[in-house]
């Protein structure tokens, strides 16, 4: 190893993007761009699911039980509909992900028998959502049964104050208000760190292939290793730059509580980079074309982040080998850390385990980098 | 340091193959100290395959090739602080200026900033890049381009300077300059070894190995080769070429004859006794022709009769 | 002169052609007349405005003043109608790499509208005169560098165009293969097809029937290689085999009469006038203590002539 050929390499490497302005789009427009687009663009929410009614009744007892979905802010009613067609047609065209439908002796069978059912039609075709809404108009049916029966109960003459005798009351920890940019702001930092650094590096080694300097360069005394760090040097200064972009704007712009060290998040992270930077060397031996290098590094990083962290799909919910699967993504390991130091506030001691695999993958992969960077053309 | 006659560049039964393409088949030759030694051969002859295997950057099937006291096929990092290499795409960083690719490079190199800025005067004023030192190399024209990367490929003195087809694509006015630069360098007793598919300019080295199909057709001095060919060359010009041909190339002696733009060239047994004969055939079609002369065999005409095994003296 | 289609009013007629590009003039009052059935070689430096030329004889450039006619048609008014008359071969046209021979030549032959039997003998005619009979469905990658040009000649010349427009059509590929390209190309031209070849190769340059020069968007000269080569000498050419040729040459050029010195290889080129070579040279060379093997007289090479003709030309730097 020789230092100043390390560092005449990295400084070459800042001059390169200094001068060349497609390469700073790239360093600095495109996480904060991928930010904004996935912060916005990933729903994982089932706030205000579009709700149509067909009230066959119409009696004060039904519009009671409607005014109460109108109410909730999980439903917001989009359309009052006539017929039983016109529901399914509401639903055949999306406009409504769930129809409502009050049979016309609604207020008889209560008063009569003391029981009596809705019946809600709901769209599927995104089960989580369809699971979701289940759930909360069955706990807006609940709250108003419960309703019926202490008036039904007051009105026997029984304590008003007779309230239900068992309630379970929940409190959601680490992410209170359920907010579901809390959960896809760490989630997009981890795809966009993995995408960045991955083609930071795969492109560097790709055009000094493309334009030919890379043949000048091999026959040169300098070492693969040299090769390497100096290329790595400053591409992991930037991808923390990058890191510090991301953690700002989901703090400052999405309003992300952060409650865990800065120093955790910038070790972390530096580990998470050294994996992506090392990978995109991977890839850029594989293929020898910016434009190759650019396919692989979106493949490899992009898909493998954004379904196979944990970010998106719970992984505990996901078949068997799938889930083995995920132990081997890095970005697993880190969606786990920034949601711990974000959302939990904990420190390097709770995060222990997946610190020290990411560790380990960084290890890994440029033990695998120094090998695979030979100084041949072959 | 430097020995003339020494060889600095020895390659013996050299191998490659990719795939089931045979590279280089069974190569040998020697270049000796402070020569200018081209490896001529047209696309595809396996010169590239040369010129990567001897700078280190391309591993070899089989054989033996010591450059500059080094076994490259054994230790091939041995050799790179020792020897330049100019591949055909020269490697200049496009958004480095020309004094940050030469610092770049004597960096690698590890050479002393006295030497560099030492040698990159003299070099830079030989060229005339002086007066654009600053100037990005992505904003110089082919000819500046490729004086660049001589310059880079000589800040760190090397004793042998392999050059990839440095003109290929280059005018012929920037061509004859380049040739300049490498005499005065030659004169410094730096070695050349230059590839090139340009027959014509191989006149200018000192010796010769031509190449076909990843072998070698002959190795020789340039005036050696031609004395070496079976059969003189002959030059009739003429307004109309085919039918000159058509009564000539089936006269006593000739062994070949091609049409050029303005007569043709015949390859006769012995010149001083068939023109005399052939003349005469002229003389009797009634066909106009200004001109008639023996005239020296260019490359192309060594390259067919080496392709024809009629290089006498040929190796194989 | 009105255009014509006559052998006389020529092939391809160029009259005061000139394309500036703001204060940059590409090709400056070019006037050329090349015959039908001729070969002419362009040779210039690079930027010497041979592209430019070539482009406004294709109709894809409009010239800022002068004519061109090319096969009889005025190519500033009908641009569109000269193509169909054009064939053109590029060192870098390359065919699809993944299509075979015959696949490639139907593709173009359907692009200049050949379809039907036309098109199936003028694919059997292209592949013959590549050397690819029987071999139509061999890749083209397949095919050695030698052989996929001639395949590009025939692609370009599938709808009979009696002009064809050649790239450095046949830099370094193997001379056996190279000298059947040309043979090929005299054949044409026998047949009345007019070339245009552009090239930096003067080994090429020695197949043209003519040789025009370009420099700085002016035509320089013209004529055969014979004509360029004897008008070129300003005195005699010779060759000196001497000991220390570099030294030899600095020396040299301080003897008067010599005008200059090039080094070529183990011997000089040394161009002189009005004097007795064998006693001037052997006697500065040898008062100096370097052996002199022998000087004989030799003919410019069309490198020496392109030298002497443009290296005294001011060469225009890249702007910045």
């Amino acid at each position: 190893m020789n230092a100043r050929r390390t560092l005449l390499v990295a400084r070459k490497e800042v001059t390169h993007v200094l001068r060349d302005p497609r390469s700073l789009f790239l360093v600095l427009l495109m996480p904060l761009a991928q930010m904004m687009f996935l912060g916005y663009g990933v729903n994982l929410d089932a706030k205000h699911i579009p709700l149509c009614i067909f009230d066959r009744e119409g009696s004060q007892a039904s519009r009671t039980l409607l005014s109460w979905f109108g109410a909730s802010e999980y439903f917001s009613v989009v359309n009052v509909l006539r017929t039983y067609d016109e529901s399914v047609a509401a639903l055949d065209a999306g406009r409504c992900r769930m129809a409502l439908v009050i049979p016309a002796d609604f207020s008889r069978e209560v008063n009569d028998k003391g029981k009596t059912s809705v019946q809600a039609l709901v769209d599927a075709t995104d089960d989580n959502h369809a699971n979701l809404a289940i759930v909360y108009a069955r706990a807006v049916l609940a709250t108003y049964s419960e309703k019926l029966r202490l008036d039904y109960l007051g009105r026997r003459g029984f304590a008003h104050q007779l309230g239900p005798i068992l309630t379970v009351e929940t409190r959601t920890w680490f992410n209170e208000e359920l907010e579901n940019r809390n959960l896809v702001v760490p989630g997009v930092m981890v795809i966009v760190m993995a995408m960045v650094g991955a083609l930071l590096t795969s492109l560097t080694i790709a055009r000094e292939w493309e334009v030919g300097t890379m043949e000048q360069l091999i026959s040169t005394p300098i070492k693969p290793m040299e090769i390497a760090l100096g290329k790595l040097i400053p591409y992991f200064a930037i991808g923390l730059l990058d890191t510090a972009l991301c953690a700002e704007i989901g703090v400052y712009w999405f309003n992300v509580p952060m409650r865990g060290s800065i120093v955790t998040l910038t070790l972390a992270s530096s580990l998470f980079l050294v994996v992506a930077l090392g990978s995109g060397f991977l890839y850029s031996a594989v293929t020898k074309s910016q434009f190759g290098a650019t396919l692989v590094a979106l493949l490899m990083t992009y898909m493998p982040s954004l379904l196979l962290s944990g970010f998106a799909f719970p992984i505990s919910q996901m078949p068997f080998a799938v889930r083995f699967v995920t132990y081997f993504v890095p970005a697993r390991y880190y969606v786990t850390i920034l949601k711990g130091i974000f959302l939990k506030g904990v420190g390097l001691k709770s995060l222990a385990v997946p610190t020290l695999v990411l560790g380990l993958y960084a290890i890994v992969v440029m033990v695998q980098v120094t090998a695979i960077l030979r100084k041949t053309v072959d | 340091m430097s020995h003339p006659g020494e060889s600095i560049v020895a390659v013996r039964g050299l191998r490659r193959s990719f795939g089931s393409t045979k590279a280089v088949d069974g190569l040998s030759f020697d270049v000796s100290r402070g020569e200018i030694f081209g490896l001529v051969g047209p696309d595809g002859a396996g010169k590239t395959t040369v010129m990567r295997i001897l700078a280190g950057v391309l591993t070899a099937d089989s054989g033996s090739v010591e450059v500059a006291g080094c076994d490259v096929r054994r230790y091939p990092e041995s050799v790179k602080s020792h020897i330049s290499y100019m591949p055909q795409r020269f490697g200049l960083y496009e958004n480095l200026s020309i004094d940050e690719n030469i610092a770049f490079y004597a960096g690698l190199f590890g050479v002393s900033r006295r030497q560099r800025e030492e040698v990159a005067a003299r070099l830079l004023a030989l060229t005339g890049l002086s007066r654009f030192r600053s100037r990005l190399a992505g904003k110089l024209s082919g000819g500046m381009k490729q004086k660049l990367a001589l310059i880079c490929a000589l800040i760190h003195e090397p004793q042998l300077v392999l050059l990839d087809e440095p003109t290929t694509g280059v005018d012929p006015i920037s061509r004859g300059e380049l040739w300049h630069l490498l005499y005065e360098l030659q004169a410094q007793a730096v070695t050349l070894l230059i590839a090139t598919a340009y027959l014509e300019e191989a006149e200018r080295c000192n010796e010769l190995a031509l190449i076909h199909q990843g072998r070698l057709l002959a190795c020789d001095k340039p005036e050696h080769l031609k004395r070496r060919m079976a059969g003189e060359v002959l030059r009739l010009v003429t307004p109309d070429p085919r039918s000159a041909r058509d009564y000539l190339a089936a006269a006593e002696g000739v062994r070949n004859c091609v049409l050029i733009g303005d007569g043709i060239r015949l390859v006769v047994d012995n010149a001083e006794l068939r023109m005399p004969e052939l003349r005469s055939l002229m003389l009797q079609t009634e066909l106009r022709f200004s001109s008639f002369e023996q005239v020296s065999p260019t490359i192309e005409d060594l390259f067919v009769a080496g392709a024809a095994g009629l290089l006498q003296g040929a190796p194989q | 002169m009105t255009p014509g289609n006559g052998e006389d009013a020529g092939a391809i007629r160029v009259e005061g052609l000139t394309k500036r590009f703001r204060s940059f003039t590409a090709v400056d009052n070019v006037t050329l007349l090349v015959r039908r059935g001729e070969v002419l070689g362009l040779l210039g430096p690079n930027g010497a405005g041979k592209s430019t030329l070539i482009r406004m004889l294709c109709g894809i450039m409009r010239p800022t003043a002068g004519c061109v006619h090319v096969a009889g048609i005025n190519v500033v008014e009908h641009a569109e109608a000269v193509r169909q008359h054009l064939g053109y071969v590029s060192q870098k046209f390359s065919l699809y790499d993944d299509l075979t021979a015959a696949e490639n030549l139907r593709l173009f032959g359907g692009l200049y509208g050949l379809g039907g039997q036309a098109l199936v003998a003028r694919v059997q005619w292209a592949l013959a005169i590549s050397g690819l009979d029987g071999k139509g469905d061999v890749l083209t990658r397949d095919l050695g560098g030698g052989l996929r040009r001639r395949l590009a000649l025939g692609c370009a010349m599938l709808h009979r165009p009696p002009i064809l427009i050649l790239d450095e059509p046949t830099s370094g590929i193997d001379p056996m293969l190279r000298r059947q390209f040309w043979e090929l190309i005299h054949q044409f031209a026998a047949e009345g097809v007019t070339a245009l070849v552009s090239t930096h190769y003067l080994d090429e340059a020695d197949y043209c029937n003519r040789l025009a020069l370009m420099s700085a968007g002016r035509l320089v000269a013209l004529g055969t290689p014979h004509e360029l080569r004897y008008a070129a000498a300003r005195g005699d050419l010779v060759r000196v085999e001497c000991d220390a040729p570099v030294r030899a040459a600095e020396m040299l050029k301080a003897v008067p009469g010599v005008h200059d010195v090039a080094i070529f290889g183990n011997a000089l080129h040394v161009s002189i006038t009005n004097m007795e070579p064998e006693a001037a040279l052997r006697a500065s060379l040898e008062a100096r203590g370097i052996a002199c093997m022998s000087i004989e007289a030799i003919e410019p090479s069309l490198e020496d002539v392109f030298a002497q003709r443009l290296g005294s030309d001011s060469r225009e730097e890249p702007a910045d």
